[in-house]
């Protein structure tokens, strides 16, 4: 459903991503992409749904090239980071202007139901809180029976009820025969919630794969602390340029062989 | 585009801010038609007014308007509508809000004096214009410098200089030009100087209508002879589309180009 081929892109001087090459292309599955802070989670995001500009490489959704298109955004439900809304409008508004842009087969009840929004659908959005925008920014991006859902960092800000109504609903879209990719930093729900995780590292793939490789990989019980692992691997391997490496470098052992290097 | 126009300008109709500006506008006129019973005064202090205020006010609200809609642009970015679409939709919004605010500020209480039975209504009619042809260019001038900079003090920065520029600097050097070269005939060169500031270009046409290009000696005749003429509206006309072209072609062609 979406192919990422040899992707670059620099900010200035700084190269965020080096060649990515990735397909997503089976569905009812959640792919969570990882990485530190600054190793191109969002770009890599945003490239797919056009907001950031590759210089090199292609980017196809549906086995169509997307560069300089906009309708195949119709296929995509995306969750932006930071949920910021004209402080005028009211939520209703908000959500009417967002059904007037996509057109028909919204259904927002569902989750204004699920989000506890109804007391809130006439207030404006300057008057609400950061979890409540939050809850709207999620309706806006889950109202629509989108094939392909891409969310950024979707539990920032939710209450403990709301965190569990959304990985629920989350599961169900999967088994629905969804695409789902997910970035986050709770590690938490990648190990409830993902089937594969995708691990960025200086705008390269550092890993991809089920999370149960990489836990063997690493010889650990938890994710949290496998994924610890690749990052201190790293930074011994910064330290240690000159000399061997103490473990052979399992860029190459653990890639996932469904993951093809173009 | 029409659905991002109603939406951006809905919103800012109701901003306090355009609250604010109607209500200056409101205040003041009503206060000026209090004050002095000839219409054609009232006219020609109105113009001093509007041609410093508007632009400034629409510089500072075209670019107060990109930075705060900025996430909400990243939103409308994911959806199937193509750039051109969205932000051409967002400028026209922010262009027709401010004139809606000056054109009912200064109309009503025009209206409830009772304009229409004057003789002074297309003086009127061409302070109007002038006051939203500048709304036009000068929110879409600022519009297009924040979306150039990223960083918001720079774009403030750069949007305050540009009125700065339009309003003062450009009188001031364009004076110390014609001081300068005052042994040559400076007539058609001022002329044509005059057109390329919009805010010029807006007094003087202003001026004319209110046929007191007397007060500007040789050069006035010059100007009333050349702007009288049907070449002369047109090419004031022209250039004042042309100051809303260059934004408006400019958004389209950066909006193309950046990462958001």
């Amino acid at each position: 459903m979406i192919d990422l081929i040899n992707l670059h892109k620099r900010f200035g001087k700084l190269q965020v991503l080096q060649g990515i090459n990735l397909e997503f292309r089976e569905r009812g599955k959640i792919s969570a992409i990882l990485g530190p802070n600054g190793s191109g989670k969002t770009t890599l995001i945003k490239s797919i749904l056009g907001m950031v500009l590759p210089e090199k490489g292609e980017i196809r959704v549906d086995g169509r090239p997307v560069k300089g298109q906009s309708a195949y955004r119709s296929q995509i439900g995306y969750l932006p980071q930071i949920a910021q809304f004209p402080n005028n409008l009211t939520v209703k508004e908000v959500i009417h202007l967002i059904r007037d842009i996509r057109g028909p087969g919204a259904n927002e009840q569902p989750f204004i139901g699920l989000f506890g929004l109804q007391p809130y659908l006439d207030k404006r959005l300057n008057a609400l809180s950061g979890g409540t925008k939050q809850k709207v920014n999620l309706t806006l991006a889950l109202m629509y029976d989108s094939p392909i859902l891409i969310l950024d960092e979707p539990t920032a800000g939710l209450d403990p009820i709301a965190l569990i109504r959304l990985k629920d609903f989350l599961r169900q879209e999967k088994q629905k025969g969804k695409l789902l990719l997910i970035t986050t930093h709770i590690i938490s729900l990648v190990e409830e919630l993902a089937d594969e995780i995708v691990f960025l590292l200086e705008g390269k793939i550092y890993f991809r794969g089920a999370p149960e490789t990489l836990k063997n990989q690493y010889k650990e019980k938890d994710l949290e602390h496998a994924i610890a692992g690749i990052l201190t691997h790293q930074q011994k391997n910064d330290h240690n340029e000159q000399g061997p490496p103490e473990i052979t470098p399992f860029k190459s052992k653990i890639l996932h062989p469904a993951f093809s290097c173009k | 585009m029409f659905k991002i126009l109603r939406y951006s300008f809905s919103d800012l109709m109701r901003s306090r801010w355009t609250y604010f500006y109607f209500g200056f506008f409101l205040l003041f006129t009503l206060g000026l038609l209090f004050l002095s019973s000839d219409v054609g005064k009232v006219i020609i202090s109105l113009m001093n007014v509007i041609l410093i205020l508007v632009p400034l006010i629409a510089t500072m609200f075209g670019i107060m308007f990109y930075y705060n809609s900025r996430e909400f642009t990243e939103l409308l970015l994911a959806q199937p509508l193509s750039r051109t679409q969205l932000f051409i939709g967002q400028y026209l919004g922010l262009a027709l809000s401010l004139s809606a605010s000056l054109l009912l500020g200064v109309g009503l209480p025009f209206l409830v004096y009772g304009i229409f039975m004057s003789a002074e209504i297309w003086n009127f009619a061409v302070l109007l214009l002038n006051g939203i042809l500048l709304s036009f260019i000068f929110s879409g001038m600022a519009f297009w410098i924040a979306l150039r900079h990223e960083n918001r003090i720079k774009g403030f920065g750069l949007a305050i200089m540009m009125w700065l520029f339009f309003a003062v600097i450009y009188d001031g050097i364009f004076l110390l030009g014609l001081m300068w070269f005052s042994d040559y005939p400076l007539e058609y060169v001022s002329l044509g100087v005059s057109l390329l500031n919009p805010i010029d270009l807006s007094r003087i046409l202003i001026l004319l209508k209110l046929d007191i290009s007397a007060l500007m000696g040789y050069t006035g005749a010059v100007f009333e002879k050349f702007l009288g003429t049907g070449l002369g509206i047109s090419l004031s006309f022209l250039s004042l589309g042309f100051w809303i072209l260059l934004p408006t072609a400019n958004i389209r062609r950066v909006a193309l180009k950046k990462d958001f």
